[in-house]
Protein backbone atom coordinates (compact mmCIF):
# COMPACT_ATOMS: atom_id res chain seq x y z
CA UNK A 1 0.00 0.00 0.00
CA UNK A 2 1.45 3.26 -1.43
CA UNK A 3 1.11 5.94 1.79
CA UNK A 4 2.69 8.65 -0.20
CA UNK A 5 -0.05 8.98 -2.04
CA UNK A 6 -2.53 12.48 -2.25
CA UNK A 7 -5.37 11.59 -0.23
CA UNK A 8 -9.00 14.23 -0.74
CA UNK A 9 -10.93 14.73 2.50
CA UNK A 10 -14.17 16.39 1.80
CA UNK A 11 -16.31 17.45 4.61
CA UNK A 12 -18.41 20.75 5.76
CA UNK A 13 -17.10 20.07 8.83
CA UNK A 14 -13.76 21.51 10.16
CA UNK A 15 -13.49 19.46 12.89
CA UNK A 16 -14.35 16.00 10.85
CA UNK A 17 -11.51 17.37 8.78
CA UNK A 18 -9.14 17.47 11.22
CA UNK A 19 -10.25 14.17 13.30
CA UNK A 20 -9.45 12.55 9.65
CA UNK A 21 -6.47 14.23 9.15
CA UNK A 22 -4.81 13.52 12.40
CA UNK A 23 -6.54 9.50 12.18
CA UNK A 24 -4.78 9.41 8.41
CA UNK A 25 -1.43 10.90 10.30
CA UNK A 26 -1.19 8.02 12.63
CA UNK A 27 -1.74 5.48 9.70
CA UNK A 28 1.08 7.46 8.23
CA UNK A 29 -0.55 9.05 5.25
CA UNK A 30 0.85 12.53 5.35
CA UNK A 31 0.24 13.78 1.71
CA UNK A 32 -3.83 15.15 2.50
CA UNK A 33 -5.79 18.05 1.02
CA UNK A 34 -9.03 19.14 1.99
CA UNK A 35 -12.15 20.45 0.30
CA UNK A 36 -15.33 21.63 2.46
CA UNK A 37 -17.74 20.44 -0.45
CA UNK A 38 -18.22 18.45 -3.52
CA UNK A 39 -17.73 21.23 -5.93
CA UNK A 40 -14.32 22.06 -4.63
CA UNK A 41 -13.62 18.39 -4.54
CA UNK A 42 -14.01 17.99 -7.71
CA UNK A 43 -12.21 21.07 -8.86
CA UNK A 44 -9.19 20.20 -6.70
CA UNK A 45 -9.10 16.23 -8.10
CA UNK A 46 -9.37 17.74 -12.04
CA UNK A 47 -6.21 20.13 -11.27
CA UNK A 48 -4.57 17.45 -8.90
CA UNK A 49 -3.18 13.81 -8.83
CA UNK A 50 -5.15 11.89 -5.81
CA UNK A 51 -4.96 8.39 -5.54
CA UNK A 52 -7.75 8.36 -3.05
CA UNK A 53 -10.73 10.35 -1.96
CA UNK A 54 -12.57 10.04 1.52
CA UNK A 55 -15.91 11.60 1.59
CA UNK A 56 -18.93 13.12 3.30
CA UNK A 57 -22.26 12.60 1.88
CA UNK A 58 -24.61 15.56 3.02
CA UNK A 59 -22.94 18.78 1.98
CA UNK A 60 -23.91 22.08 -0.17
CA UNK A 61 -23.53 22.62 -2.76
CA UNK A 62 -22.48 19.37 -4.39
CA UNK A 63 -23.66 16.52 -2.30
CA UNK A 64 -20.96 13.67 -1.75
CA UNK A 65 -23.22 11.10 -4.06
CA UNK A 66 -23.06 13.91 -6.40
CA UNK A 67 -19.09 14.17 -6.77
CA UNK A 68 -18.85 10.28 -6.54
CA UNK A 69 -21.26 10.23 -10.14
CA UNK A 70 -18.87 13.18 -11.02
CA UNK A 71 -15.09 10.91 -10.40
CA UNK A 72 -16.98 7.79 -11.89
CA UNK A 73 -18.32 9.88 -15.02
CA UNK A 74 -14.30 11.90 -16.05
CA UNK A 75 -12.37 9.74 -17.73
CA UNK A 76 -9.14 10.51 -15.96
CA UNK A 77 -10.62 10.37 -12.51
CA UNK A 78 -12.48 7.09 -12.82
CA UNK A 79 -10.51 4.54 -11.48
CA UNK A 80 -9.88 6.84 -8.25
CA UNK A 81 -10.74 4.67 -4.95
CA UNK A 82 -13.62 6.76 -3.04
CA UNK A 83 -14.59 6.08 0.23
CA UNK A 84 -17.89 7.46 1.57
CA UNK A 85 -17.70 8.62 5.79
CA UNK A 86 -21.29 9.41 6.46
CA UNK A 87 -23.46 9.49 8.88
CA UNK A 88 -26.23 8.90 6.55
CA UNK A 89 -26.82 4.93 7.35
CA UNK A 90 -30.17 4.37 5.65
CA UNK A 91 -30.44 1.32 3.41
CA UNK A 92 -31.20 3.33 0.23
CA UNK A 93 -27.93 5.63 0.67
CA UNK A 94 -26.18 2.67 0.70
CA UNK A 95 -27.30 0.88 -2.27
CA UNK A 96 -27.00 4.00 -3.91
CA UNK A 97 -23.96 4.67 -3.43
CA UNK A 98 -23.02 1.44 -4.49
CA UNK A 99 -24.91 1.91 -7.44
CA UNK A 100 -22.65 4.71 -8.38
CA UNK A 101 -19.41 3.14 -8.04
CA UNK A 102 -18.29 3.58 -4.09
CA UNK A 103 -15.34 1.91 -3.42
CA UNK A 104 -16.57 1.64 0.07
CA UNK A 105 -18.95 2.98 2.91
CA UNK A 106 -17.95 3.62 6.45
CA UNK A 107 -20.86 5.02 8.94
CA UNK A 108 -20.41 8.05 11.51
CA UNK A 109 -19.63 7.33 14.12
CA UNK A 110 -16.60 5.63 13.28
CA UNK A 111 -13.40 4.18 14.44
CA UNK A 112 -9.91 4.38 13.60
CA UNK A 113 -9.60 0.44 12.90
CA UNK A 114 -12.76 0.84 10.59
CA UNK A 115 -11.20 3.88 8.35
CA UNK A 116 -8.06 1.39 8.13
CA UNK A 117 -9.63 -1.82 7.72
CA UNK A 118 -11.34 0.08 4.67
CA UNK A 119 -8.21 2.22 3.34
CA UNK A 120 -6.30 -1.26 3.66
CA UNK A 121 -9.10 -3.35 1.60
CA UNK A 122 -9.40 -0.46 -0.98
CA UNK A 123 -5.76 0.26 -2.07
CA UNK A 124 -5.05 -3.35 -1.81
CA UNK A 125 -7.90 -3.32 -4.71
CA UNK A 126 -6.61 -0.74 -6.47
CA UNK B 1 -68.63 36.11 -3.77
CA UNK B 2 -66.35 38.85 -3.01
CA UNK B 3 -62.12 38.27 -2.79
CA UNK B 4 -60.90 37.93 0.50
CA UNK B 5 -59.82 35.05 3.24
CA UNK B 6 -62.23 32.29 4.02
CA UNK B 7 -63.69 33.49 7.11
CA UNK B 8 -64.54 36.57 5.22
CA UNK B 9 -66.50 35.01 2.61
CA UNK B 10 -67.94 32.90 4.80
CA UNK B 11 -69.55 35.80 6.66
CA UNK B 12 -70.36 37.33 3.53
CA UNK B 13 -72.18 34.26 2.07
CA UNK B 14 -74.06 34.40 5.37
CA UNK B 15 -75.02 37.85 4.74
CA UNK B 16 -76.25 37.23 1.03
CA UNK B 17 -78.13 34.08 2.32
CA UNK B 18 -79.84 36.63 4.66
CA UNK B 19 -80.56 38.85 2.41
CA UNK B 20 -82.52 36.82 0.15
CA UNK B 21 -84.64 35.55 3.01
CA UNK B 22 -88.48 38.02 3.32
CA UNK B 23 -91.73 37.13 4.46
CA UNK B 24 -92.75 34.45 6.46
CA UNK B 25 -90.01 31.96 7.30
CA UNK B 26 -90.94 28.26 6.68
CA UNK B 27 -89.51 25.64 8.92
CA UNK B 28 -86.79 24.80 6.55
CA UNK B 29 -86.02 28.46 6.24
CA UNK B 30 -85.87 29.02 9.83
CA UNK B 31 -83.59 26.07 10.10
CA UNK B 32 -81.20 27.32 8.06
CA UNK B 33 -81.16 30.46 9.39
CA UNK B 34 -80.26 28.95 12.68
CA UNK B 35 -77.35 27.29 11.44
CA UNK B 36 -76.08 30.11 9.39
CA UNK B 37 -76.31 32.05 12.79
CA UNK B 38 -74.42 29.66 14.50
CA UNK B 39 -71.88 28.95 11.82
CA UNK B 40 -71.36 32.92 12.06
CA UNK B 41 -70.92 33.21 15.29
CA UNK B 42 -68.24 29.98 15.39
CA UNK B 43 -66.04 32.25 12.47
CA UNK B 44 -66.30 34.79 15.09
CA UNK B 45 -65.31 33.52 18.21
CA UNK B 46 -62.27 31.18 16.02
CA UNK B 47 -60.77 34.92 14.94
CA UNK B 48 -60.87 36.33 19.04
CA UNK B 49 -59.26 33.10 19.83
CA UNK B 50 -56.50 32.85 17.17
CA UNK B 51 -56.03 36.67 18.07
CA UNK B 52 -55.65 35.69 22.13
CA UNK B 53 -53.16 33.20 20.70
CA UNK B 54 -51.32 35.89 20.03
CA UNK B 55 -49.07 33.30 17.38
CA UNK B 56 -47.35 36.77 15.90
CA UNK B 57 -44.37 35.73 19.15
CA UNK B 58 -43.80 32.45 17.70
CA UNK B 59 -42.77 34.08 14.73
CA UNK B 60 -41.38 36.88 15.96
CA UNK B 61 -39.57 36.23 19.07
CA UNK B 62 -39.80 32.08 20.12
CA UNK B 63 -38.61 30.22 17.06
CA UNK B 64 -35.56 33.06 16.04
CA UNK B 65 -34.76 32.85 19.38
CA UNK B 66 -34.44 29.30 19.47
CA UNK B 67 -33.09 28.98 16.32
CA UNK B 68 -30.15 31.23 17.45
CA UNK B 69 -29.43 29.04 20.50
CA UNK B 70 -29.39 25.88 18.67
CA UNK B 71 -26.72 27.91 15.73
CA UNK B 72 -24.24 28.55 19.39
CA UNK B 73 -24.98 25.26 20.59
CA UNK B 74 -23.16 24.65 17.36
CA UNK B 75 -20.22 27.54 17.24
CA UNK B 76 -19.88 26.04 21.01
CA UNK B 77 -19.28 22.28 20.27
CA UNK B 78 -17.12 23.43 17.42
CA UNK B 79 -14.81 25.47 19.64
CA UNK B 80 -14.62 23.12 22.43
CA UNK B 81 -13.65 20.42 19.72
CA UNK B 82 -11.21 22.16 19.06
CA UNK B 83 -9.45 23.08 21.87
CA UNK B 84 -9.61 19.33 22.49
CA UNK B 85 -7.85 18.16 19.23
CA UNK B 86 -5.49 21.04 19.93
CA UNK B 87 -4.38 19.40 23.01
CA UNK B 88 -4.63 15.82 21.44
CA UNK B 89 -2.07 16.94 18.85
CA UNK B 90 0.30 18.20 21.39
CA UNK B 91 -0.26 15.15 23.59
CA UNK B 92 0.70 13.50 20.41
CA UNK B 93 3.94 15.60 19.61
CA UNK B 94 4.92 14.01 23.15
CA UNK B 95 5.02 10.25 22.04
CA UNK B 96 8.96 10.67 20.59
CA UNK B 97 9.29 11.16 24.08
CA UNK B 98 7.92 8.16 25.75
CA UNK B 99 8.94 4.68 26.31
CA UNK B 100 7.58 2.28 23.98
CA UNK B 101 5.03 1.11 26.16
CA UNK B 102 3.97 4.41 27.40
CA UNK B 103 3.87 5.65 23.99
CA UNK B 104 1.40 3.22 22.70
CA UNK B 105 -0.87 3.91 25.32
CA UNK B 106 -1.04 7.47 24.78
CA UNK B 107 -1.73 6.88 21.35
CA UNK B 108 -4.39 4.56 21.65
CA UNK B 109 -5.65 7.21 24.24
CA UNK B 110 -5.52 9.84 21.30
CA UNK B 111 -6.93 7.90 18.79
CA UNK B 112 -10.32 7.34 21.25
CA UNK B 113 -10.48 10.87 21.95
CA UNK B 114 -10.11 11.87 17.46
CA UNK B 115 -13.15 9.46 17.60
CA UNK B 116 -15.28 10.80 20.26
CA UNK B 117 -14.78 14.23 18.75
CA UNK B 118 -17.13 13.33 15.86
CA UNK B 119 -19.91 14.19 18.22
CA UNK B 120 -19.32 17.68 16.92
CA UNK B 121 -20.49 16.81 13.35
CA UNK B 122 -23.06 14.14 14.19
CA UNK B 123 -25.08 16.85 16.81
CA UNK B 124 -24.18 19.48 14.64
CA UNK B 125 -26.38 17.60 11.55
CA UNK B 126 -29.03 16.28 13.98
CA UNK B 127 -29.25 20.56 15.20
CA UNK B 128 -29.78 21.16 11.45
CA UNK B 129 -32.96 19.21 11.28
CA UNK B 130 -34.29 20.40 14.06
CA UNK B 131 -34.17 23.79 12.95
CA UNK B 132 -34.97 22.83 9.74
CA UNK B 133 -37.97 21.56 11.44
CA UNK B 134 -38.76 25.10 13.08
CA UNK B 135 -38.16 26.82 9.88
CA UNK B 136 -41.67 24.87 8.46
CA UNK B 137 -43.35 25.39 11.37
CA UNK B 138 -42.76 29.48 11.27
CA UNK B 139 -43.63 28.58 7.52
CA UNK B 140 -46.99 27.12 8.55
CA UNK B 141 -47.51 29.41 10.93
CA UNK B 142 -46.82 32.75 8.97
CA UNK B 143 -49.65 31.00 6.74
CA UNK B 144 -52.14 30.61 9.24
CA UNK B 145 -51.69 34.52 10.79
CA UNK B 146 -51.35 35.93 7.30
CA UNK B 147 -54.59 34.80 6.33
CA UNK B 148 -56.86 31.61 6.55
CA UNK B 149 -56.12 31.17 2.69
CA UNK B 150 -54.75 27.51 1.70
CA UNK B 151 -51.54 26.68 3.43
CA UNK B 152 -48.10 26.73 1.12
CA UNK B 153 -46.95 23.17 -0.32
CA UNK B 154 -44.94 21.42 2.19
CA UNK B 155 -41.12 22.60 3.01
CA UNK B 156 -39.30 20.34 1.63
CA UNK B 157 -36.69 19.16 -0.63
CA UNK B 158 -36.49 21.07 -3.68
CA UNK B 159 -38.26 19.84 -6.78
CA UNK B 160 -34.65 19.96 -9.21
CA UNK B 161 -33.20 17.92 -6.26
CA UNK B 162 -30.01 15.70 -7.42
CA UNK B 163 -30.16 11.99 -6.07
CA UNK B 164 -27.34 13.03 -3.49
CA UNK B 165 -29.77 15.90 -2.45
CA UNK B 166 -32.76 13.72 -2.23
CA UNK B 167 -31.05 10.94 -0.16
CA UNK B 168 -29.19 13.28 2.66
CA UNK B 169 -31.46 12.67 5.40
CA UNK B 170 -28.88 13.34 7.89
CA UNK B 171 -28.10 10.76 11.07
CA UNK B 172 -30.64 8.73 12.02
CA UNK B 173 -32.30 7.57 15.23
CA UNK B 174 -29.89 4.94 16.99
CA UNK B 175 -33.29 2.41 16.53
CA UNK B 176 -33.33 3.18 12.78
CA UNK B 177 -29.51 3.59 11.99
CA UNK B 178 -27.53 0.73 10.52
CA UNK B 179 -24.55 -0.02 11.82
CA UNK B 180 -21.28 -0.56 10.53
CA UNK B 181 -21.96 -4.57 10.41
CA UNK B 182 -25.19 -4.07 8.63
CA UNK B 183 -23.26 -1.90 6.00
CA UNK B 184 -20.81 -4.45 5.17
CA UNK B 185 -23.25 -6.99 5.04
CA UNK B 186 -25.21 -5.05 2.20
CA UNK B 187 -22.24 -4.20 0.47
CA UNK B 188 -20.91 -7.51 0.24
CA UNK B 189 -24.06 -8.87 -0.93
CA UNK B 190 -23.49 -6.80 -4.43
CA UNK B 191 -20.01 -8.67 -5.21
Amino acid sequence: MDKNLNVLIVDDYKTMLRIIRNLLKQLEFDNVEEASDGQEALSKLRTGNFGLVISDWNMAPMTGLDLLKEVRADARLKETPFIMITAESKTENVVAAKQAGVSNYIVKPFNAETLRDKIEKVLGHA
Amino acid sequence: MPDGNPPDQIEAAVRAVLGTLSGDLTVTEAALLGELEALGREVKRAKSEIAALSVEDINESHIPAATDELDAVVEHTATATNEILDACETLEALQSKLDDGSAQALGNAVTRIYEACSFQDITGQRIAKVVSALKAIEARVAAVTGSFSSLPATVGKKADATEGEQLANGPQLPTNASSQADIDKLLASFD
